[in-house]
């Protein structure tokens, strides 16, 4: 089962509900929980559970190299290829890896088989765990552009029988479509404020799109005005966490330490929330 | 004409309310919103469009299945798996990369190009602004951003404006590098929290990759005295200048409920007079 966190907005708090859904999940069930940190350009989830690494490893992307001896620069690889990534002069070919979306097209349609795939770095993952908790999280390399690529390699790290929670980047385009796939519940954060209720929007419509049984939980919940409630009385959505805006939790956060380990009281908040999406994701599934 | 982006890494730093009110201090720029995606400034500064423009990008597969023979070749070929078993393309995971057309033995499948969203050429009380809407769940933000550069640059040169003041995106991905590479100087906005470090450590290490002129600028200074102190440290050693140490203030949220930055919202407040001062500080080394 694979429950995501997401948010079109950033600094919602998708974070600081993922890791304590995780820890209080875990704690509670004493069942093996798989944490996929998937905000590969901004990972923070070890920040707050402060795991045990296990292993790390680099995530690679293939990405075409030419042989020029065997090449005759007949231009069917940059014909083919959509993104530019590879180009075809008269007596050069050029790749540009930054561009490159690892099809594999140009190798395939080279009559000389003179392209071969090498293996560019995207980044690392890492491996680690606390207790009951795995984390797995994704670090994109400073100057890569891509995320999706290396965000679909830390969701292979898991396995479907995991019971598994995805922190996704924000936004609403692609790397967040990558995260947020094969999901069974998304949990959306976001804050009662014009910019949070603004980004929901959007957020909603993505998740419309991808069909996926969606809630609100709305992070600083005393601040700002009403207006984020009154959208999601009108377009039915519920409502199924609250987190106040206190200046002691927002202090607690910025030394990196987890909500529900210091302040335990707000474990209230997070209790109803399993039997929720149980029962959400089984009347879907019927 | 130069360009002065602002970034932060980490979402919800206060990025956009920070544009927002350089853009009321500032004279002679043009506006840019490059976080295509879920993009606020609009919010604060109520632009009227005078140009919409349709952004075309990139392609989806369509398989005709009068034509198709089931023979599952781009099933096989097909890296994204967006070819299910049952010959439908799902359009969500389909890069438009084109193999599954071009192998195609029964030429059944047809590349579709893709309206990926819109840009808009606008003018605000600030100013004449760039903005743009990238579909959602739509790829290639990264060219988006770009045309919307593009746009900015064109509109500078024509109004004979200096600058180009750039609300980006978060992260440090395709459209963050799409709107730093080749700026002159970069802005981040962080906030004196352990992730907010983190998060500043990467962008700095991605605007030093581009060599751009970096300034950093910590929001709600006052919430942690010891994280403030660390982010100074970090960014005393890479010789990088904090130009503005701005206080919490829920005037800040007010500000954005009355849809105003906080510069026209509150002036005296103690918020805008720390943004002011950063922004007299930016005028001098930009020269500006």
């Amino acid at each position: 089962m694979q429950i995501a966190i997401a948010s079109g907005k950033g600094g919602t708090g998708k974070t600081t509900i993922a890791t304590n859904l995780a820890y209080f999940w875990q704690k509670q069930m004493k069942k093996k929980i798989v944490l996929l940190d998937c905000d590969v350009e901004e990972p923070n989830c070890h920040l707050f559970l402060k795991p045990t690494w296990h292993s790390s490893q680099k995530a690679t992307a293939k990405i075409p190299s030419i042989n020029l001896e065997q090449c005759t620069y007949c231009g069917k690889c940059s014909d083919l290829c959509q993104f530019g990534a590879i180009s075809c002069l008269k007596d050069n070919v050029l790749v540009f890896p930054e561009l490159c979306h690892s099809c594999g097209g140009c190798t395939l349609v080279c009559p000389t088989k003179a392209i071969i795939e090498v293996e560019k770095e995207l980044g690392e993952i890492k491996i680690g765990a606390q207790d009951n908790l795995q984390i797995i999280h994704g670090y994109l390399k400073i100057g890569e552009p891509m995320s999706p690529p290396l965000i679909r390699k830390v969701k292979e790290q898991a396995t479907q029988e995991d019971l598994i929670i995805v922190d996704c980047p924000p936004g609403t385009s692609c790397p967040v479509i990558e995260a947020l796939k094969g999901s069974d519940f998304v949990l959306l954060i976001t804050e009662p404020t014009p910019f949070g209720l603004h980004d929901l929007k959007l957020a909603v419509e993505v998740v419309r799109d991808l069909k996926i049984p969606f809630a609100v939980g709305i992070n600083r919940s005393t601040l700002g005005n009403s207006a984020l409630k009154d959208y999601c009385a009108r377009e039915n959505i519920p409502i199924i966490l609250e987190i106040p805006h206190e200046r002691n939790i927002a202090i607690a956060y910025s030394e990196g330490e987890l909500l529900l380990k210091k302040f335990p009281q707000y474990e209230k908040n997070f209790a109803p929330l399993w039997s929720y999406i149980q029962e959400v994701i089984s009347s879907c599934k019927n | 004409m130069q360009e002065l982006i602002v970034l932060s890494g980490k979402g919800g730093t206060g990025k956009t309310s920070i544009v927002a009110s350089l853009a009321q201090i500032f004279q002679d720029k043009v506006l840019a919103d490059c976080d295509v995606d879920a993009a606020d400034l609009h919010l604060l500064l109520h632009p009227t469009i005078l140009e919409k423009k349709e952004f075309w990008s990139g392609k989806t597969a369509f398989l005709h299945p009068e034509k198709c023979i089931e023979c599952g070749q781009c099933l096989d070929l097909c890296r994204f798996k967006a070819i299910q078993e049952n010959f439908i393309i799902d359009k969500i995971s389909c890069e438009g990369c084109g193999v599954c057309a071009y192998f195609c033995p029964q030429k059944a499948i047809e590349m579709q190009e893709n309206m990926a969203g819109y840009l808009f050429v606008s003018t605000t009380s600030c100013g004449p602004m760039i903005h743009a809407r990238l579909g959602t769940g739509e790829e290639n933000s990264g060219k988006l951003v770009a045309e919307v550069r593009n746009r900015a640059r064109q509109k500078a040169q024509k109004e004979n404006l200096p600058l180009i003041l750039i609300d980006g995106p978060p992260g440090i991905g395709c459209p963050v590098i799409a709107s730093l590479a080749g700026a002159k100087s970069v802005l981040i906005i962080t906030e004196p929290t352990l992730s907010g470090l983190h998060d500043l450590e990467r962008v700095i290490q991605l605007a030093q990759h581009f060599q751009v002129q970096t300034f950093v600028c910590i929001n709600k200074a006052d919430l942690n005295p010891r994280q403030v102190k660390e982010t100074i440290d970090h960014c005393t050693e890479l010789g990088i200048k904090i130009i503005g140490q701005i206080p919490y203030d829920e005037e800040i949220t007010k500000a954005q409920i009355a849809g105003q930055n906080i510069i026209e919202f509150n002036p005296q407040s103690l918020v805008a007079q720390e943004i002011k001062m950063m922004a007299q500080k930016l005028k001098e080394y930009l020269k500006i």
